[in-house]
């Protein structure tokens, strides 16, 4: 699925920091050959496409209206000589109530692999956003945080302290306005940060201390771990489970999460429609 | 003074108390934004006044009145 990274060809040298965008080569739709693996992932209308764009020169979508992307999107880009696929996604609040658009990406995320998840958040409202960050933590902390809209923040009077936010998180914090192309090179350094490490970063994880219910979560996660070869996050699913997730239940029940794991687009079409809530 | 979202008119606000909902949907009322302590401002309603809009940490969010009616809060003294 993801290759070991090959060695970087080019030493990033301390002179070429202004160009690094220089270094980025687009490749649109054709992400073949590619080593790495980059998700977009946040809430609706956050500018996950415009960063797409940006980095693979397509022309996804762009709306200013919540839910512009119900599918995924995957385009290339080429960075210090290393391929990328780079995965577009519908917007979601959320890994845990999904609406049938939030469940695409919620499968790829949880059972895709990404190597990078790249989690946009909008920086006029951070407080809303940090809830899908924090999920998404959970399930894995190779994770890049893209605080996007810093132009509008300003404009607000907001400004974000990225350093402090990187290290309540555990995890990289970039600032961008996606639109202007500004931050793109703080983004794709920092992405390339992530998919280089050899170590898992140290994301902050929620801990619960109920013993009881520690002990059912491990109990069951050994199961779904034998029940679902290469699954890569039993423990997520095994609470999923206890929480009563009905899609997820289904998929056990029906054989489909062996499926999902070997193949993530597999359950897309096989959701089951839910009302949306809100 | 106690009362449920859905009772609140237009610009008024309030400060959530707590969640009259159990299993997925209040877990995506929480997904949302709404949980206790969160402040609320009521914005518009629809011509017959359901659903309803409403300001939840810079967002708009629109809520079916037999949703916001089970949301419990402490409306804002004007
Ligand atoms: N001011 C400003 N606007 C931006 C920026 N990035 C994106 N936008 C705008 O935000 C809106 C939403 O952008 P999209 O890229 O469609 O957002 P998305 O996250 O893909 O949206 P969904 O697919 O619906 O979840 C568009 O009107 C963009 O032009 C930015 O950096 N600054
Ligand atoms: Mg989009």
């Amino acid at each position: 699925m993801s290759p070991t990274p090959s060695p970087p060809t080019t030493s990033a040298c301390g002179t070429c920091a202004l160009n690094n965008a220089a270094n980025l080569r687009r490749l649109g739709v054709d992400p073949s050959g590619h080593d790495l693996v980059v998700a977009l992932a946040g809430n609706p209308n956050t500018g996950k496409s415009t960063v797409f764009n940006a980095l693979t020169g397509l022309r996804q979508h762009v709306g200013n209206w919540a839910g512009k992307t119900v599918d995924r999107a995957e385009g290339g880009f080429e960075y210090h000589e290393r391929r990328y696929k780079l995965v577009d996604l519908p917007g979601t609040y959320s890994l845990l109530s999904t609406s049938e658009d939030e469940d695409i990406a919620r499968d790829f995320l949880v059972f895709g692999r990404p190597d990078v998840t790249t989690v946009v958040v909008d920086a006029t409202r951070l407080e809303r956003d940090l809830n899908l960050v924090l999920q998404i933590l959970q399930i894995t902390t190779r994770v890049v945080v893209a605080v996007n809209l810093v132009d509008e923040a300003r404009r607000h009077g907001i400004t974000v302290d990225f350093r402090h936010l990187s290290r309540e998180l555990g995890v990289p914090a970039v600032g961008m306005a996606a639109r202007r192309g500004t931050g793109i090179e703080d983004l794709l350094d920092a992405v390339e940060r992530v998919a280089l490490s050899p170590t898992s970063f140290g994301g902050r994880r929620l801990i619960h201390r109920n013993r009881r219910l520690e002990r059912a979560v491990s109990h069951l996660a050994e199961r779904v771990a034998r029940h679902v070869p290469g699954v890569t996050n039993p423990r997520w699913v095994a609470l999923r489970l206890l929480e009563g997730d009905a899609t997820l239940e289904r998929a056990v029940a029906e054989g489909r999460l062996r499926e999902l794991v070997a193949d993530p687009a597999e359950l897309r079409s096989e959701t089951v429609p839910e009302e949306p809530d809100a | 003074m106690n009362t449920t979202l859905d009772r609140l008119s237009p610009g008024e606000t309030a400060t959530v108390t707590a969640l009259d909902v159990e299993g997925p949907q209040r877990r995506r009322l929480m997904d949302l934004g709404i949980l206790p302590g969160t402040r609320i401002r009521a914005e518009r309603s629809s011509p017959l006044g359901d659903p309803t809009a409403y300001l939840v940490r810079g967002s708009l969010l629109v809520l079916r009145r037999n949703h916001a009616g089970r949301i419990h809060v402490d409306r804002h003294q004007g």
